[in-house]
């Protein structure tokens, strides 16, 4: 052992040198000890007279600093216990810095001194602090911010490094307090500010726990059970189902610039935040200095942050979303940015074509279809097999559109269900749709349909002669049988031209 | 005998300068959220009568008339904070919008004291009150059952913007009335708790927990409707008064 250590120490006492013999550039490089990380840059004390920080009402967020000295900044927070409604119909008492789920948003400038108010209201139940991850201290300023219900604590913190942070309270207990809703944003400015853009929101997601199941109505307890075993019931940005879409939805302009800041309170779940339908130009992972360019989804963890900067080019509703797919459409994360203007085609067309692509059939339960077939070969096919062979093909390919009760979709796709344009058309023009696809301008029980549909040339002749006897035998149409050997004969004329039925 | 409890009962309404109800409870070993050892060790508790009603707001209106010292107008700042009895219409009216036999709450620890001391009495501890409010109309202890945390828990969980309601909520198997649901109240060694005020140091971090009384520490994470009154509890100093916090004494046997 020792000597092993000797020998180590004379490599190293030969190094320097084996350096000076003739390397001597690098021997600089070698020999010098690394830089000590540097501190962060002190601005130095405070300028002029003391500013108090406008805050920002989610989604809005204070407008940008633009000071080019440090001051001190005054932030009064107020922490207020509330019945908020957390989903149609359903409430929840949330807990928040504010008023409001996420906390209002604070926006100071890198070197600012800021002093802290933290007011707990006198009709609150619960003591409650606050831990800003932007604080250089222990505890992030909860240790010296613990308030009684009716009091007030002030403690004040130098913002000595730039970059977008997540605050909490920390009150036993920590979880519960984080998911009643406790946590913001606190945006710590670089001296020189961020890019201008044209807007900038702030959105924040957590995760809830309630007694009763999604959307269950009624005044919903938290369940502290669910929050151990992290089984959120919903998830959210902003604090409510519905608090950024509809009404309350993101708004831009095409050609526009938009910068979120976007948070993560928890307290349990990381998000993969994605907005449906654009890139992001840059992201300021983990809410810091750096950007990644081109980003998709990004991950946000819990108690973490980022900053996301893009253009908006194509008008449309943009869906913001944790890509944990599930919290989005069975949990309630979702958001919507909705940019107005022009189109602008050559960036993206809009739908094209819209066409039934099946691949291979799902292939459910196709014993009608079997049942049909033999009956067919050996001769005994009734019109009965026929319709209920139909009824399953009619499953497998036609109510993807026309609906499995015939009705179609009023202005997309026309009905089939006591359809008019189907009884005034002869056997073997009705043959001719799946056979050769339908497109342009018709006329059904009074509404008028313009679009394409695909020939189903996948179908055999026996099938589509089981799927219109089925048609005609159901939602009160007029009735009769279509045979195979009347589906082959029109299969083998040429197609009709595309228009003018 | 119940008839004549409600008739006592209303007596002591119609009487608020009368004595007060209070009733014997056994003590003996109790599992506390606060183990007495820092780690697992119960609590020893011995036999001591409770208040089986919170102080009222009538009671103590006539302890003020008797103890004018504990008028908001005369109160020293030392011993109470700027909110004491601020609800109240006037130095010694309750006027319109308070009702007499809600509990009184914006009362400081030192008034509460006093208060209890005009009884011959003293606040409770935190053993005793915590023992005392594991009960529910059957059992001395009833906290391992769900329905006992919810009762709790049902309280916290509502902002408290509507008027407190009147004590005389269902007798536990003690006789006492009103432990949870109501108001918080005031335990003599509440500063001796010691949630910290960062509740996410686990040790090390804060020396006061290894002095005397305070060598407490949470234990039982898992029961945490009683954690959230210590925590609350904790974050008082004795001056202090809030809109849900007033008392109950209790007497040593």
């Amino acid at each position: 052992m020792s000597r092993l250590l000797a020998t180590v120490l004379i490599a190293a006492g030969l190094l320097p040198g084996a350096v000076l013999a003739g390397k001597a550039p690098l021997a600089v490089v070698a020999a010098a000890s690394p830089a000590p990380l540097a501190a962060p840059i002190d601005f130095g004390p405070p300028q002029g007279e003391p500013i108090h920080a406008v805050l920002g009402i989610p989604p809005n967020v204070p407008p940008p600093i633009n000071r080019k000295t440090p001051a001190k900044v005054i932030v009064d927070l107020e922490v207020i216990e509330k019945e908020m409604q957390i989903s149609e119909g359903v409430t929840y008492t949330y807990w928040t810095f504010g008023g409001t789920v996420p906390g209002s948003f604070i926006r100071v400038r890198q070197g600012d001194t800021v002093e802290f108010h933290l007011k707990n209201s006198p009709d609150n139940k619960m003591p409650h602090n606050i831990d800003l991850h932007g604080v250089t201290g222990p505890g992030g300023g909860a240790a010296s911010s613990f308030t009684a219900p009716g009091h007030e604590s002030q403690f004040t913190f130098k913002a000595l490094n730039a970059g977008l942070y997540v605050y909490h309270c920390a009150t036993a207990p920590v979880g519960m307090h984080v998911a009643n809703g406790m946590y913001g944003l606190i945006l710590v400015e670089p001296p020189a500010g961020l890019p201008k853009v044209d807007h900038e929101y702030y959105v924040m997601q957590g995760d809830f726990y309630t007694t009763g199941k999604y959307r269950e109505k009624g005044h919903q307890p938290f369940d502290m059970d669910k929050a151990i075993e992290e089984r959120p019931t919903y998830v959210l940005f902003n604090g409510h189902e519905g608090s950024l879409t509809g009404d309350h939805a993101l708004t831009a302009k095409v050609g526009d610039s938009v910068r979120l800041f976007v948070g993560n309170g928890g307290p349990n779940l990381v998000s993969s935040f994605h907005v449906i339908g654009e890139i992001f130009d840059k992201v300021y992972y983990e809410g810091g200095t750096h950007a990644q360019e081109n980003v998709q989804t990004t991950l946000i963890p819990a108690g973490g942050a980022m900053m996301a900067e893009f253009h908006v080019d194509v008008p449309g509703s943009y869906v913001l979303v944790d890509h944990s797919i599930f919290r989005a459409f069975n949990k309630g994360a979702l958001g919507i940015l909705k940019v107005d203007g022009p189109e602008n085609k050559a960036i993206y067309s809009g739908k094209e074509v819209d066409s039934v692509y099946l691949g291979d059939r799902a292939n459910p339960n196709l014993h009608a279809v079997a049942a049909a077939a033999k009956a067919n070969a050996s001769g005994t096919l009734s019109k009965d097999d026929q319709i209920a062979a139909g009824k399953q093909l009619f499953t497998g390919t036609c109510s993807v559109c026309h609906q499995a009760n015939g009705e179609g979709l009023s202005g997309v796709f026309p009905p089939l269900a006591k359809s008019d344009y189907l009884a005034k058309q002869d056997k073997d023009h009705l043959i001719g749709i799946p056979l050769h696809g339908l497109t342009g301008k018709v006329t059904v029980n009074g509404k008028e349909y313009d679009s394409v549909m695909p020939p189903m040339s996948q179908l055999t002749d026996d099938e589509v002669a089981n799927i219109l006897t089925y048609v005609l035998n159901s939602w009160d149409n007029p009735g009769g049988q279509v045979s195979k050997e009347e589906v082959s004969k029109v299969r083998a004329t040429p197609a009709p031209a595309a228009t003018g039925h | 005998m119940k008839q004549l409890a409600v008739i006592l009962s209303g007596l002591l309404l119609a009487l608020p300068a009368a004595a007060a109800d209070y009733v014997a409870l056994p003590g003996g070993s109790f599992s506390s959220v606060l183990p007495a050892d820092g780690k697992v060790a119960p609590a020893r508790i011995a036999p001591f009568r409770l208040r089986i009603e919170p102080v009222t707001n009538a009671e103590f209106l006539a302890f003020t008339q008797k103890r004018p010292e504990w008028q908001r107008d005369r109160v020293p700042a030392l011993f109470a904070d700027a909110g004491y009895l601020s609800q109240w219409a006037g130095n010694d009216a309750l006027g319109a919008a308070i009702s007499p036999s809600q509990p009184v709450t914006r009362v400081s620890w030192f008034a509460a004291e006093a208060y209890c001391e005009s009884e011959q009495a003293r606040l409770p501890t935190w053993y005793e009150w915590e023992y005392a409010a594991a009960a529910d109309g059957q059992r001395a202890d009833a906290r391992k059952d769900p329905a006992w945390r919810e009762r709790v828990l049902v309280w916290y969980s509502r902002p408290s913007n509507a008027p407190l309601p009147e004590i005389g909520g269902p007798a536990d198997v003690h006789g006492v009335r009103d432990l949870n649901g109501v108001v918080w109240e005031w335990v003599d060694d509440f500063n001796a708790l010691l949630v910290g005020s960062d509740s996410r140091d686990q040790d090390g971090a804060d020396k006061f927990k290894f002095c005397g009384a305070g060598a407490l520490n949470m234990q039982e994470k898992e029961n945490y409707a009683t954690l959230m009154r210590v925590a609350m509890l904790s974050s008082l100093k004795a001056s202090n008064t809030t809109t849900n916090l007033g008392f109950r004494c209790a007497k040593s046997d």
